[in-house]
């Protein structure tokens, strides 16, 4: 299929950026997303000009180091999936395609399609761990017995791989499904409870601190999330939030 | 604490928090408006009361002034927060791919509805303090029901009041149920919620409409 693509170029984080048109053909719906974009650049390449700038690694779903806002909608128009595992079977011969960088002030843009996250992984650091023995008496966490119910949910809580796709789907651009799910996964297990007042103070602190949105609650996040984390995460950090406040 | 007032959990409480106490006012309200349909004197009693009832005017009434002007003061500050957050505008934002419209657009509603406090103001809580304070007329126990129907002669004031309701009904729709969860509730009462929610922001906004318009067309003849 001949494709249309419109597609963010951005020299650096200081330039201004705009969208340049590009016309590709021999596209076929078995590539994925990303192997469409490598197309794209062999043939930049071979004209000498410079290649689209995106981030990738893993190409099957877990890294969350892809990312792109396709035709308005983070990880593009498919559900439960990142970009390197949307196929170009979504889309039809003719079609013109967006392809724009997550927008977030805590997401500045490096260059073309690429973001810096990191503010995720100050959030991560700022409470998302668990105290542990490391000196040789590692004890071994099945021993410890834990409801299924609830290692279920933390299960679920933990699969959120960071992508920033609930930012970018946000009106708000609210960090606030990423940083629940983080909180959650060790608020619902035992081994979570040591640091459970301090986890989620400093978490939502350091969240608020890197110019993340508030949460109004549309669902957006949830909608788009390529791990399906849902909601109750987020209900679960605002009820931990509120009892860790009042715990002091 | 300071971090707690400041923090984005703790401000989502707050709206939370006087958008519920908005939601017990305006079922209070209805319940009094909905007698100037079925009894007028009920009606005028009803007003009297709580035209003249110390505790309602001199307590409950600056409490439902500041409920108010936190609940859309709160608003303001976080829509143009959660504006700044996003940096750069998108090239394209399909907004309506994973979010209903009136979660997305509650400032709009709201200020709709902000609008039309500020016309029911004017209508009803002006004149009910020149009434009392400048006036100072005296007290008329039977007074409300004609002054009530009379505000709803003029057509362009039932329409107005009427577009606001509809707001208003929108404003609910997204605004009750997502109060519960910015406190943290989401559990197995959600869907009750949510349902109650959806009867909620029909059933009073519908109703207050109906008064409008069944006062604007049974208007009081001399």
């Amino acid at each position: 299929m001949k494709l249309h693509l419109k597609i963010w170029r951005q020299k650096d984080a200081s330039s201004a950026g705009k969208i340049v048109d590009y016309t590709l053909d021999g596209v076929e719906g078995d590539m994925s997303f990303l192997e469409m974009l490598d197309i794209l650049n062999e043939e930049l390449v071979s004209k000498g000009e410079e290649p689209v700038e995106f981030d990738h690694d893993c190409r099957e779903g877990i890294c969350g180091t892809c990312s792109l806002q396709i035709n308005g909608e983070p990880h593009g128009p498919d559900r439960l999936v990142t970009t390197c595992q949307l196929h170009m079977r979504k889309f039809n011969d003719g079609d013109t395609i967006v392809i724009e960088p997550f927008r977030a002030k805590a997401f500045p843009v490096i260059k073309d399609l690429i973001v810096d996250r990191s503010a995720f992984d100050r959030i991560q650091q700022a409470g998302g761990y668990i105290s542990v023995n490391t000196s040789g008496n590692t004890v071994d966490a099945n021993a410890i017995p834990i409801n299924k119910h609830a290692a279920d949910e933390a299960m679920d809580a933990a699969t959120c791989i960071g992508c920033g796709a609930c930012v970018a789907a946000c009106k708000n651009a609210s960090a606030m499904l990423f940083t629940s799910a983080k909180v959650s996964q060790f608020a619902l297990l035992p081994q979570g409870q040591i640091e459970a007042v301090e986890r989620v103070q400093n978490m939502v602190r350091q969240m608020d601190l890197e110019g993340f949105g508030n949460c109004t609650n549309t669902g957006a996040c949830e909608v788009e999330c390529p791990k399906g984390i849902s909601l109750t995460n987020i209900a679960r950090m605002n009820r931990e939030y509120l009892s860790a406040s009042l715990k002091g | 604490m300071s971090g707690l007032i400041k923090s984005s959990i703790a401000r989502k409480v707050v709206m939370a928090l006087s958008g519920l106490f908005l939601v017990v006012f305006l079922t209070q309200h209805f319940t009094i408006n909905i007698t100037s349909v079925i009894d007028p004197d009920t009606f005028n009693s009803w007003s009297h009361f709580m035209g003249y009832n110390p505790l309602v005017q001199f307590v409950l009434q600056p409490i439902l002034i500041a409920g108010v002007i936190v609940h859309f003061a709160m608003g303001f500050a976080l829509e143009i927060k959660n504006k700044k957050a996003r940096g750069g505008s998108y090239v394209k934002y399909k907004g309506s791919a994973n979010a209903p419209w009136v979660s997305r657009n509650m400032i709009y509603s709201g200020l709709v509805v902000l609008a039309f406090l500020v016309l029911h103001f004017y209508d009803f809580w002006v004149h009910e303090m020149a009434y009392k304070y400048i006036e100072a007329s005296p007290e008329d126990p039977t007074r409300y029901y004609h002054e009530t129907v009379e505000k709803f002669a003029p057509a362009w004031r039932t329409i107005l009041y009427i577009i606001a309701f509809v707001l208003l009904s929108l404003h609910l729709w997204h605004g009750f149920a997502s109060s519960f969860q910015s406190m943290g509730v989401n559990n197995k009462y959600t869907p009750a919620i949510k349902t109650f929610t959806k009867l909620f922001s029909v059933v009073i906004p519908l109703g207050f409409a109906f008064i409008a318009l069944y006062h604007h067309l049974n208007p009081i003849t001399h």
